[in-house]
């Protein structure tokens, strides 16, 4: 309660960029590094979370509780457990590289840039933090406003039209996702006489059916524009193509995540029965589905570059949804590691397709082919991010769509199927993309002068490749992060034992189950702690040979005791 | 009448002895200066004495008035808007002085007596009084810039409209006069238990009164004049329509239907309800087709009144507290949005054509970035005090169960996002005007400093309402 290391790590950017904003706009070297320096110092700011983060800890960490607006019920309230850990570290990461990959492409107009960056950056932060939905809106729409002006100022040639186009998807929606939050706060109101934004108060509450569902609806609308889910996608090529790289590589990698963050620090956890509800399940996972092969399948028919590395995000928040709605443990944490790891890949992806952009000034890919001969730096790093977006083993995009792929299994065959399916359209646009533009000859005259990287650039890549390899190889710092997180809000889906969510549910066969716990655990024995629902009782019984079914009736009792404590914790 | 009752009347007593001071200083000498620091002074001495009448409320004076602290509140914020509309006269008369601007002052002065008696006013006649006061001060204000024929044809043109609105309007309180043998809001429909309208007479009498009230609040279908005399009247003048005379309109409206006990009734709510979904339609879709600041901002303000007509439905302490902050919040964006216009005009000149806007950013990056900032408010982006406004407004809906009044709100206030933006996007243009487009600084310091506060309120009051929100409670609860 007494640290303010999250409101430091929050206001720190905000902070660089007002200093930013009283600086002589001439001074372009002064303004670049100040904004190197903000947007490093924020990010070794946040690696003090890893220090300090204790793993086992079941609840928020870090908790800082302030009085805001008392007429209305909001408060200043921050805390941040497993999944906003992961989230948050992302966040400044991605915000360094992107500050840092402007440092040519950006010299006009570079103050009002650098000082968007460094407000996004608050805003994503804030999103990430927040555990008071008042506030948590407020940041919601607090990172339009640097996106729009990043897109619409410093983008290609439609960039009004692309700029206009993703604030008002994305306020339209967010507009609907604050109608929900006030039938819950006014919900509230009426079960319990105050009237409170605070997540964890929410967390009390107790509605009918129906009512939640239509909260889960408004709140959709909100999370669904910005994942995008698949009716609601077509802001997100637009603006991804129009926008500079560094805005890309933020829209892709921290932007879309607000939304399934959302999902799962809202949706789920303050709507049990609507989203344990056997046709909204079914609707949010078939929306994922068709994102998964529609997105793949459009990437096949691009032939602007960048275009298909936004396209191929639909497909890839696809999966990271579908973990969510396989609502089981595996599929949770999956989705969370495939945010992650789709905001590293997709990250690199905006970031090299910048590069060759930069030199070129084009982005059709049959202006190009054979460039590995003249790049082989470049080369191989798009290689090594091919692979990972593709899902290769030993590389992180299939350690997350691996995951979440097991934990769709276990509820449905065919969720599994298809998302198959998906993994292998999608290993097939972007290897065909990877062909297009690097391998074969060398045709074009002006591709044969193009410079490698230049170690600028080469320090951009180095630290996410770095990190596809270490998620890939050794994954399970991640799980135990996620593992209470994960827990949490299984917790609150559990007391309805017909919706199917805990890890056996009773439509699957035991048999089956014992199946899958196998494939799963086979590739690495790390994985398995973390997979489990880990109580004391499953770890035991993993190594006996109950039968599945009847091992996993323990777990799902000790979830009702454990949350039963939990609650008669929190009362007192 | 005693002398208490006469502390209480302090404020208003003191607009118009500020009016009549003016009046003889113009007399004695010609000095724009003066004339503008007299009203200033004296509209700050009114503010000053609202503190001395706050203890004292709530209080009738004579069955005219009532001051409570819901009047005192409105008459507050009349006072701090008329100021700053003086000192955006005052910057922008200063730059061509043969329009003889001292008289102005005059006006502007007798406008807000005219608003603060209509916040007070708990009687059909000091309805009609309040009215004609600041209606009479606004044709000389629309119009003031008498050699240029635009300014007077709309003078003329909202002269004709707003005669005819207030027959329609003492139509109706003759009618409801005959029906109850009363002027005295309280003394209508006294005895009806459910609020309930059941006379065919009354339901006449009553809507000509909406009609007269929603022609001054310019809301749909009484809209017409309002695009036309925002473009053809100089800016500040406009800041001052939208601003002064629509928000007393509205404190009078909640007054009226509070105190008569009306609002109960069915059918009253299901006209505005449709007053209110067509302005919000009509506001934000016309805007749409604008190529001219001043009338995108005219019919914003259309579109505006229609949200704040959602909260008055709602009523109850949640609904006026709503109204309340939503004022403020759209006073203070108004008047800044309308001081950046004023800033880069002249007076008969305005700069009102879109395009005159485009990269302004590059070239004075402080006043495109204040006009950014006011629009974002009237869009209700967060962190500014539009967004707590408009959040107050949905609240106030939801807690009613407005549902589908509420989601069109939110429907077509993104609408109204697409036209902010198109005039941000103007502002940030890669292509600018010639260096010689613009004033090259601000050309006064009354204007600057107006334009600093008023940025600052609209910031302030978004991170941090609460001292706003207190003040507004304790209001709400002083005046239930």
């Amino acid at each position: 309660m007494t640290s303010h290391l999250l409101s430091s790590i929050l206001f720190l950017p905000l902070a660089g960029m007002l200093v930013l904003l009283a600086m002589p706009s001439e001074n372009r070297k002064l303004i670049r590094g100040w904004a190197n320096a903000v947007s490093i110092a924020t990010f070794l700011l946040s690696l003090c979370l890893i220090i300090r983060f204790d793993i086992n800890a079941g609840g928020y960490q870090f908790m800082e509780r302030a009085q805001w607006i008392p007429s209305i019920g909001a408060q200043y309230l921050l805390g941040m457990d497993g999944i906003s850990l992961l989230m948050v570290l992302l966040t400044t990461l991605i915000s360094a590289i992107a500050v840092l990959c402007s440092w040519r492409s950006i010299t006009d107009r570079s103050k009002l840039f650098y000082s968007m960056i460094l407000l996004l950056e608050t805003g994503v932060l804030g999103v990430f933090l927040s555990l008071d939905l008042f506030l948590f809106y407020l940041f919601w729409d607090v990172v339009l406003i640097p996106m729009y002006f990043l897109i619409g100022i410093y983008g290609g040639e439609r960039r009004g039209y692309a700029a206009i186009k993703f604030f008002l998807y994305t306020l339209l929606g967010s507009l609907f996702m604050l109608l929900g939050f006030l039938a819950l706060y006014f919900q509230y109101a009426a079960q319990y006489g105050v009237y409170t934004f605070e997540l964890q108060k929410l967390l009390t509450l107790n509605l009918p059916a129906g009512t939640e569902e239509w909260i889960f609806f408004a709140l959709f609308l909100g999370f669904a524009v910005k994942i995008p889910m698949f009716p609601l996608h077509t802001w997100l090529p637009d603006a991804h193509t129009e926008a500079p790289t560094a805005g890309s590589v933020l829209l892709a990698s921290l932007l879309l995540k607000m939304g399934t963050y959302g999902f799962l620090r809202f949706s789920l956890p303050l709507l049990p029965k609507a989203s344990t509800q056997t046709w909204i399940v079914q609707l949010m996972v078939a929306l994922s589905l068709i994102a998964i092969i529609y997105g793949a399948l459009v990437c096949l028919t691009q032939r602007d570059w960048k275009r298909l590395v936004a396209y191929s995000s639909v497909s890839h928040m696809g999966f990271c949804t579908l973990g969510i709605f396989a609502l089981n443990a595996k599929g949770l944490t999956g989705s969370v590691i495939q945010q992650v790891n789709h905001g590293i890949t997709t990250g690199l992806l905006f970031l090299l397709v910048g590069f060759i952009y930069e030199r070129r000034h084009t982005r059709e890919i049959s202006e190009f082919g054979g460039v590995a001969q003249v790049m082989p730096f470049y080369a191989t790093v798009f290689a090594i991010t091919v692979f990972a977006s593709a899902g290769l083993p030993l590389l992180n995009g299939f350690i997350g769509e691996f995951t979440i792929l097991s934990g769709a299994f276990q509820v449905n065959l065919w969720w599994a199927v298809v998302g198959v399916i998906g993994l292998i359209l999608g290993a097939a646009y972007l290897l065909w993309l990877f062909q297009r533009t690097m391998l074969g000859p060398l045709k074009q005259e002006e591709n044969k002068s193009l410079r490698d990287l230049f170690p600028r650039e080469r320090l951009l890549v180095l630290p996410l490749v770095f990190l596809a390899f270490a998620i890939g190889i050794y994954p399970r710092p991640l799980f135990a992060v996620l593992e209470k997180p994960v827990q949490n809000i299984l917790m609150r889906l559990a007391p309805d034992p017909r919706s199917g969510i805990a890890d056996s549910s009773p439509a699957t066969p035991p048999g089956r189950n014992v199946s899958t716990q196998e494939t799963v655990a086979s590739p690495s024995a790390c994985w398995r702690p973390a997979l489990a629902p880990t109580t004391p009782a499953l770890t035991q019984g993993a190594g006996s040979k109950l039968s599945a079914g009847r091992k996993n009736r323990a777990p799902r009792l000790l979830y009702r005791s454990t949350f039963l404590s939990l609650i008669q914790v929190e009362a007192r | 009448m005693n002398s208490t009752d006469l502390l209480a009347l302090l404020p208003l007593l003191l607009i118009a002895a500020t009016a009549i001071l003016v009046m003889l200083a113009i007399a004695v000498r010609r000095s724009h200066l003066a004339s503008a620091l007299l009203t200033v002074l004296g509209l700050c001495a009114a503010f000053g004495t609202l503190f001395i009448a706050a203890p004292l409320v709530p209080r009738d004076v004579t069955p005219l008035l009532t001051i409570d602290s819901g009047a005192l509140f409105y008459i507050g914020l009349i006072l701090a808007a008329s100021i700053a509309v003086v000192f955006l006269c005052y910057g922008y008369f200063k730059q061509e002085e043969e329009h003889r601007p001292e008289e102005l002052y005059l006006l502007i002065a007798i406008a807000a007596l005219g608003s603060g008696v209509l916040v007070c006013a708990r009687h059909f006649a000091s309805l009609f009084l309040g009215l004609e006061i600041l209606s009479v001060a606004l044709y000389g204000l629309i119009s003031y810039e008498r050699t240029t024929k635009a300014s007077i044809e709309v003078g003329l043109k909202y002269l004709v409209l707003a005669a005819a609105s207030a027959s329609f309007l003492i139509f109706g309180i003759a009618i409801v006069y005959f029906e109850f043998g009363t002027m005295d809001f309280g003394g209508i429909l006294p005895d009806s238990p459910a609020g309930a309208v059941d006379s065919a007479t009354i339901a006449v009498g009553v809507t000509l009164i909406v009609v007269g009230i929603g022609f001054k609040l310019g809301l749909v279908p009484f809209h017409m004049w309002t695009p036309d005399v925002y473009e053809g009247a100089p800016a500040p003048v406009a800041a001052f329509v939208s601003t002064v005379s629509k928000g007393a309109m509205f404190a009078l409206l909640i007054r009226f239907f509070d105190r008569s006990g009306m609002r109960g009734d069915s059918s009253l709510v299901l006209v505005f309800s449709i007053i209110a979904i067509a302005s919000m339609f009509a506001g934000n879709l016309l805007a749409l087709l604008q190529d001219n600041v001043k009338r995108i901002l005219a019919y914003s303000s259309i579109a505006h009144l229609g949200y704040l007509i959602v909260a008055f439905e709602a009523g109850g302490a949640i609904g006026r507290s709503a109204v309340a902050f939503y004022l403020v919040a759209y006073f203070a964006t108004m008047l800044g949005a309308f001081g950046v216009v004023t800033v880069l005009s002249r007076p008969g000149n305005d700069l009102g054509d879109l395009s005159g806007y485009r990269g302004l950013f590059w070239r004075r990056p402080v006043l495109a970035s204040v006009f950014t900032v006011m629009l974002l408010s009237l869009a209700s982006i967060p962190l500014t005090a539009g967004f707590l406004g408009e959040f107050y407004l949905v609240a106030a809906g939801v807690s009613g169960s407005l549902w589908a009044l509420v989601i069109i709100l939110v429907v077509t206030s993104a609408i109204g996002l697409f036209y902010y933006l198109r005039i941000v996007v103007a502002l940030y243009s890669r292509t600018a005007q010639p260096a010689g487009a613009w004033p090259s600084r601000i050309n006064s310091h009354s204007l600057s400093w107006t334009l600093g506060v008023l940025t600052a309120a609209v910031i302030l009051i978004g991170c941090y309402p609460s001292p706003v929100m207190r003040l507004i409670q304790t209001m709400v609860a002083g005046s239930g």
